[in-house]
């Protein structure tokens, strides 16, 4: 058979090892609370299938580090030592290096490196032995003899462990001639005779060149459940005309795989473990699809009027199935946040001890599914909201005694749904905004002109704007914001939002509110000329008609129209697509407000058609990137329907301004 | 053609496995875990069970005395998949009522000579 390449379950092996990882440094940090000895197990479990897996897939470096970091668990579950605080840091620390090493095994470069390798004698220090540099020693092969006579007799129980006497006597065969006498003294009397009984022992004669190591080792698994000798034969050596090579060699260690030389661009080719129940319910509803499509089938043939209830009775169903069928299918893509979440522990720790401050992490709805583009892409706006309010918001326990609070700040993170939207809280019960260190940075750096008139929401507003902060600046008086605004526009990017709310010396919540999924928006429809295009919902403030006496324009031909105390800029869709607009006179259209990238602009548009939900078709896959628009989507009737991006829109303005 | 049980909580051990034997013409089934395992077998005979030591939920040396403790899996092979080379592991799951075992790591080609041996 030909040699079956690995290389297929690499990606599974990746996948698994990154959970068994995050699992190892949850159960960790759960030890470090002062968890149980279960913990310990589940810990070992995973750097066990690390290891096996590296060793079998090819990655003898991580296997050799993995080993280290097993012996000292191994240490840890028989109880033959004791686990403090500098064990679990220095496991710890090992997950970070092995995740490492899985980084670069993915971009396949050589996976252990100075720090690896320092780590990993450190781990073997630990359990009071060198590190053996290399692996394996091996041993010397023993020299062949010509003749071995093997004594051979089970115990009566050998036949129950599933060890045969048969594969014995054929493995022996394949090392040479074999003579065979059968000892079958301790027979019973067939009436007496169990059957699933060994009665029978043998003497056999081998003639080969094999080492009595191989010859034991037919013997390996029945070592305890026979009586066996295995001794040379003495005689004379009759010359044999050609003097072979050892008959057998022991199994021959595995080779490095070739992965490494042939590796396939180790692109990140994601995939999704989908439950099996989602997939038996997709089956049940394509079934349903199935019949109801047969049903309407029945339409084509003979159709007169009175059947047209029928009809519209199947339509209905049809569409009731589709909806349920679209639900199903994005519910594939659905993941829980805990694996976002799962990376919290350890940083709240990590920071709150470099911060001397206490910090005790509430997660709650850790099972709260949104779809994997989602997920992926809201990472890193948490981790710095969470940065923020260890660093900004929870006090040091002296400042909380002071206070009247207990020493240790709650963080709390919470997911929940809210209608067609997930909602990530992330909330403190540390300072709060501190209005006037707002205040007077905001009037510092010339984004207000006066603080006395501004409403607590207007100041919590300041601190996403842009240029509020510098990430340079680590006062501990700042009113916190360290790169808000890049906050802010992450999540507006995934169609989204945040808000905050913030009582002074009771702590803050600042509230991430997301699409549940970015394969389809909510839009409102709007014709420019003889094109629609979707307005994503999420972005509209409102629509307005518009009066001359609104309308200003301004040197450069750009055009202002007053809207609740502000002049906001107009664009013309037909200018900014060149799709050619029926209606130049503005008081005929209508005019969208959306807000995006933090301003208000209004969108000139003819008329507005009414609210869809719009299935996203990537532009830059079928054509290429579009200024201005984020996507396209195909309309009832077929035609095509492009999605304005609201941001790049207002990007667009403001070249056109600056131009 | 035999038909295998091939018992592994990791996903890729347990491919490679799965595939490397269906490769050979086996009819293999998986299971995640001792319990699992044990599960399986009550429902259809297998001629060899391949098992993992370290599992969740039930380990491999449990698994094995649960199923030697049926009359139908008494004499079936069962091989324990371990890297511990330590004898006392296998030891335990010789005493358990296991046939004999493959250390991890293995290629496939000799997974397939010891399923070979133990199969005939």
């Amino acid at each position: 058979m030909s040699t079956v390449s690995l290389s297929q379950f690499h990606q599974t092996f990746f996948e698994e090892s990154r959970e068994g990882l995050d699992a190892m440094e949850a159960a960790l940090l759960a030890l470090d609370e002062g968890g149980d000895t279960e913990l310990v197990h589940t810990i070992f479990r995973a750097a066990h299938s690390i290891k096996g897996g590296s060793a079998t897939f090819g990655f003898p470096d991580m296997a050799a580090f993995t080993h280290e970091a097993e012996s000292l668990l191994d240490e840890l579950r028989d109880g033959r030592r004791a686990i403090d605080a500098s064990i679990i840091e220095l496991l710890l620390r090992s997950v970070d290096c092995l995740r490492g090493m899985f980084e670069r095994a993915q971009s396949g470069a050589p996976l252990a490196d100075a720090q690896s390798e320092q780590l990993r004698q450190e781990l073997a220090a630990s359990i009071g032995r060198h590190a053996p540099v290399t692996q394996a020693a091996k041993a010397a092969a023993a020299p062949a003899v010509d003749a071995w006579r093997i004594r051979f007799r089970p115990h009566a129980g050998m036949l129950m462990g599933g060890n045969d006497p048969v594969r014995m006597l054929r493995e022996l065969s394949e090392l040479g001639a074999l003579n065979v006498q059968a000892d079958a003294d301790k027979l019973p009397p067939l009436a007496a005779l169990d059957p699933s009984e060994s009665h029978l022992g043998w003497i056999i004669e081998l003639r080969g060149k094999a080492s009595k190591a191989v010859i034991a080792g037919v013997f390996d698994w029945v070592e305890d459940e026979c009586d066996l000798s295995i001794e040379a034969i003495e005689e004379p050596v009759a010359a044999s005309p050609v003097a072979e090579a050892a008959a057998v060699a022991p199994v021959a260690s595995v080779a490095p795989t070739a992965a490494r030389a042939t590796r396939e661009s180790a692109s990140e080719s994601s995939s999704v473990r989908v439950g099996i129940d989602k997939i038996d319910g997709l089956i049940d509803l394509v079934g349903e699809l199935v019949i109801t499509q047969s049903m309407l089938d029945t339409f084509r043939e003979g159709f007169d009027s009175n059947r047209i209830e029928a009809l519209q009775a199947g339509l209905a169903q049809l569409a009731r199935h589709t909806r349920s069928l679209q639900e199903s299918v994005m519910g594939i893509r659905m993941l829980p946040i805990a694996s976002v979440f799962n990376r919290f522990p350890r940083m709240v720790r990590d920071l709150s001890q470099k911060l001397g401050k206490q910090v005790k992490l509430d997660l709650v709805g850790e099972q709260t599914e949104l779809d994997k583009t989602v997920l992926e892409k809201i990472g890193d706006p948490l981790v710095h909201l969470v940065r923020n309010a260890i660093d900004h918001g929870l006090e040091t326990p002296d400042r909380r005694r002071a206070a009247g609070k207990g020493d240790v700040g709650t963080l709390r993170l919470e997911a929940s749904h809210r209608g067609g939207s997930i909602v990530v809280e992330i909330s403190d019960d540390g300072a709060g905004l501190n209005r006037d260190a707002i205040v007077n940075k905001a009037l510092q750096r010339g984004l207000i002109a006066s603080g006395d008139a501004l409403s607590d929401e207007e100041v919590a507003e300041l601190i996403f704007q842009p240029g509020f902060s510098t990430a340079a600046q680590t006062t501990d008086l700042s009113g916190r914001g360290v790169g808000m605004d890049v906050v802010r526009r992450n999540v507006v990017d995934l169609g989204g939002s945040v808000a905050i709310r913030s009582t002074q010396g009771k702590g803050s919540v600042f509230t991430i509110t997301l699409p549940l999924t970015l394969a389809i928006i909510d839009g409102l429809t709007a014709m420019v000329g003889a094109e629609h295009y979707i307005v994503p919902l999420g972005s509209i403030v409102e629509s307005v008609q518009l009066r001359k006496e609104q309308l200003r324009t301004v040197t450069g031909g750009g055009e202002l129209f007053h809207f609740r105390d502000a002049w906001l800029p107009v664009i013309r869709l037909q200018d900014a697509f060149h799709c050619g607009g029926t209606r130049a006179d503005i008081e005929r259209g209508l005019v969208v407000v959306v807000e995006g990238e933090g301003s208000r602009v209004g969108l000139f548009v003819d008329e507005l058609i009414g609210q869809q939900q719009a299935v996203v078709k990537s532009l830059e896959a079928h054509y290429r990137r579009v200024q201005g628009v984020s996507g396209a989507t195909i309309l009832a009737d077929g035609s095509v329907a492009l999605i304005v991006d609201i941001a790049g829109l207002v990007r667009m303005q403001g070249r056109r301004k600056a131009a | 053609m035999a038909k295998i049980l091939a018992v592994d909580d990791s996903a890729s051990m347990r491919g490679m496995v799965a595939f490397t034997l269906r490769g050979a013409g086996h009819d293999v089934t998986e299971a995640e875990n001792g319990q699992l395992a044990v599960d399986s077998a009550k429902g259809s005979k297998y001629d060899l069970v391949l098992a993992d030591v370290n599992m969740p939920v039930m380990d491999g040396i449990t698994m094995v005395k649960e199923l030697r403790a049926m009359p139908e899996y008494k004499g079936v092979p069962i091989l324990m998949l371990t890297t511990e080379s330590h004898t006392d592991r296998k030891m335990e799951g010789k005493a358990a009522g296991a046939t004999g075992w493959l250390v991890k790591p293995f290629d496939p080609e000799q997974l397939l000579a010891t399923v070979k041996r133990v199969l005939g």
